[in-house]
């Protein structure tokens, strides 16, 4: 891989984590006016999957939504307002970080309800095909292990299928729905099997690992560029932090348990191999973290320093045109 | 000394005198546990579903060690205990089959507790969040309001569903949910909206043993509410409202939180004069259309205070009620308070002056008090 595009998925992982720990940590300031979802762990999956797409492709979030945000190339800055529910927001405040969207990035939306923007994305690979663009327009579905659930991840499956629309179903299997563990709620170990009653491939790819999600992803996008049809890709992975802000997820998860995934995380094992290989150094990997934790503190001041919304954004945006 | 609800229900001016009642002050959310603790106790029929009711699923925990197999002295792990706590620790209690901890399934989950209902047992299924209704929401609609009517009444479904409701959490517009009219409007189901501790025990008690399919809404704002609740059974005749308050000069309807709303403005507005009579729905459907026109007759003036957004709102039904059977009692139009026709927004301002508030009821007061 050349170095440039090794330091891009660098610096977009350790961008996620250094957004999620300060948001975090200003929302125990009581700087968020909602509730927040961090995904500090999972960043090798969104980071992987979209250094594939341009802003022409379209993904589809869930609540846990930050990380797809940034690797698909959202302002941090404007993220940050969004969660201090500030006018400057991507979404003028009135969304918060279970709903950010930016549209001129090909990005949906995080969606609160579990399996809702599954479909969307399905959509947006069903007017790419409908445009006859679908070399340049994919549909991405992000959702997680808790998502496969719902009756609409299989409604999708099965209309991408028939349909052979360009859409990638990305599974962030992190083991645990809130409190409840993936092996109860999945009658399967590995979700990526799903992928078989639906006819398409199905792959499970480490996680943890940037490497192997951009190559299992590189197929999945490159078949799907080529009208033949959707891919379910499921990754292993693990949320570091409770299901949102204030859970514990100590009451559900053993010390060992996070011990194993802390060891196997997504920045050390790319610096590792990196390092070891040569094919980044010590200074470049410093010098990228320098300039994204100088870029956390601006997100925060701009955040901190930008205008709550007009009471009237209460009343805009329900229609676009309802009556004079 | 036995409790008697009924003197919480029309026909006295405020809440029954608890001076002799055995009984605590707790916070609705514990009135809530308790009581669902009390209606396992007492039928072996009824379980409860949900996502996270216990959490920690399929587990099990002995001083702190972990086990995927039950084994000897250890009992089932419990490490959410539902949304606010409503169900925690009754796993413990219960076991795995009464408290059943579910996938993400709303529509199948729904669906199943339905066909057992159908056949033999009283389900109670916790939706979590009030918006999530919609994704089993052909289940309720299709299914559990239906069967008994188009199987020309040869069953019953004996259901209890709950969820939480309501914006001023910061949840944003898919967690902040009102619609109770969506679900008024369902032939064949019954809703109820408690609004205080009491009466989320003698409106849970009655939903449960209630042959009917009932859905019990959670204001959010009012599970860490506190008040006086009874040690002895409270069971609450469904469709009934009740007075919180007695008055003479203008009548304040409430349902689930804006009930407290109404109750907290007829005391500011004692001193300026203004005496309101306060209703608590507690029932949507069936409604107490009595104790309504019966408050209306007397004031002759009216404001509904409603959280759902305004269009084909209760506050919309409650008011064509009042024109239509009680328009010679009006000495003033009918004032409904609801949130605008727009979704819940984030930011707290704007979440706030979304909900109808103190301030918004006294200026519709004010509007028609002097009218
Ligand atoms: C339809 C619906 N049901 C329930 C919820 C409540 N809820 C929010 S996140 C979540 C768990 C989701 O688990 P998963 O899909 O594995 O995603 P993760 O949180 O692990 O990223 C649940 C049950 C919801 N938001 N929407
Ligand atoms: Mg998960």
């Amino acid at each position: 891989m050349e170095k440039k595009k090794l330091e891009e998925l660098f610096e977009s992982m350790y961008r996620i984590r250094r957004f999620e720990e300060t948001m975090l940590e200003q929302t125990f300031k009581g700087k968020s006016m909602g509730v927040t979802h961090s995904s500090d762990g999972q960043e090798a999956g969104p980071v992987g999957i979209c250094a594939h797409l341009t802003d022409k492709d379209w993904i589809g979030s869930t609540h846990r939504g930050h990380g797809h945000c940034i690797a698909k190339g959202l302002d941090t800055k404007k993220m940050m307002a969004e969660i201090f529910g500030k006018s400057t927001g991507q979404c003028k405040g009135k969304g918060g970080s279970m709903h950010i969207a930016d549209f001129s990035k090909g990005m949906l939306g995080a969606n609160a309800i579990v399996g809702a923007s599954i479909p969307l994305a399905v959509g947006a690979a069903l007017s790419s095909k409908y445009n006859g663009t679908e070399d340049d327009s994919v549909g991405v579905a992000f959702f997680g292990d808790g998502a496969t659930g719902q009756g609409v991840l299989h409604e999708s499956m099965n209309l991408a299928s028939i349909w052979k629309l360009p859409v990638i179903f990305v599974c962030e299997n992190n083991h645990y729905a809130e409190a409840t563990p993936v092996e109860y709620a999945v009658s399967i170990e590995d979700i990526s099997d799903r992928a078989a009653a639906y006819s398409m491939p199905g792959i499970t790819a480490d996680g943890m690992d940037v490497f192997d999600v951009y190559e299992v992803a590189d197929e999945a996008i490159n078949r799907a560029r080529k009208g033949e049809g959707p891919t379910l890709i499921e990754l292993k992975t693990f949320r570091y932090h409770g299901h949102f802000h204030a859970d514990d997820p100590k009451k559900y998860r053993t010390p060992e348990e996070d011990e194993k995934w802390k060891d196997r995380d997504c920045l050390k094992i790319f610096e590792e191999k990196v390092i070891s290989n040569k094919s980044m150094t010590l200074e470049s990997i410093k010098k990228i973290k320098d300039l994204i934790d100088k870029e956390m503190l601006e997100a925060v001041e701009f955040a901190e320093k930008s205008p709550m919304p007009d009471i009237s954004e209460l009343y805009s945006d329900v229609y676009v045109k309802y009556k004079d | 000394m036995t409790f008697d609800y009924s003197q919480t229900f029309r026909g006295l001016a405020g809440l029954p005198n608890t001076d002799n009642v055995p009984g605590s002050e707790m916070r609705y959310r514990d009135a809530f546990n308790l009581t669902l603790r009390a209606e396992l106790e007492r039928d072996p029929s009824v379980f409860v579903m949900g996502e996270d009711i216990a959490g920690g699923a399929g587990r099990f925990e002995k001083d702190g060690e972990v086990s995927y197999e039950e084994k000897k002295g250890f009992k089932p792990l419990d490490a959410w205990g539902g949304p606010f706590a409503a169900t925690k620790g009754l796993i413990q209690d219960f076991g795995s089959e009464r408290i059943k901890d579910t996938p993400i399934s709303e529509a199948g989950v729904l669906g199943a507790a339905i066909g057992a209902a159908l056949t033999g047992t009283r389900p109670v299924v916790d939706l979590m969040y009030f918006d999530f209704v919609t994704v089993a929401y052909d289940q309720l609609l299709s299914n559990a309001a239906k069967s008994r009517y188009m199987f020309g009444g040869q069953t019953k479904v004996p259901l209890t569903m709950f969820a939480r409701s309501g914006a001023g959490t910061g949840h944003a517009a898919q967690h902040s949910e009102s619609f109770y009219s969506m679900l008024v409007h369902i032939p064949g189901l019954k809703v109820v909206v408690p609004s205080d501790p009491l009466s989320v025990k003698g409106l849970l008690s009655a939903s449960i043993r209630d042959d009917d399919p009932v859905f019990l809404v959670n204001d959010k704002k009012l599970i860490n509410l506190s008040g006086f609740v009874p040690d002895a059974e409270v069971v609450f005749e469904l469709g009934k409202g009740r007075y919180l308050r007695r008055g003479t000069d203008v009548t304040l309807i409430g349902m689930a939180y804006t009930s407290e709303i109404c109750r907290k403005v007829a005391e500011k507005l004692e001193d300026s004069g203004v005496s309101c009579e306060v209703i608590d729905m507690l029932s949507l459907s069936p409604l107490d259309e009595d104790i309504i026109l019966e408050s209306v007759s007397k004031t002759n003036k009216v404001v509904i205070v409603d959280e759902d957004t305004p269009m084909c709102s209760m506050a919309s039904e409650i008011s064509s009620i009042i024109a239509d059977k009680g328009f010679d009692f009006l000495d003033a139009p009918i004032k409904k308070v609801n949130s605008p026709h727009t979704p819940v927004p984030y930011n707290r301002d704007l979440e706030f002056s979304f909900m109808p508030s103190e301030e918004r009821v006294i200026k519709a007061i004010q509007e028609i008090v002097e009218y």
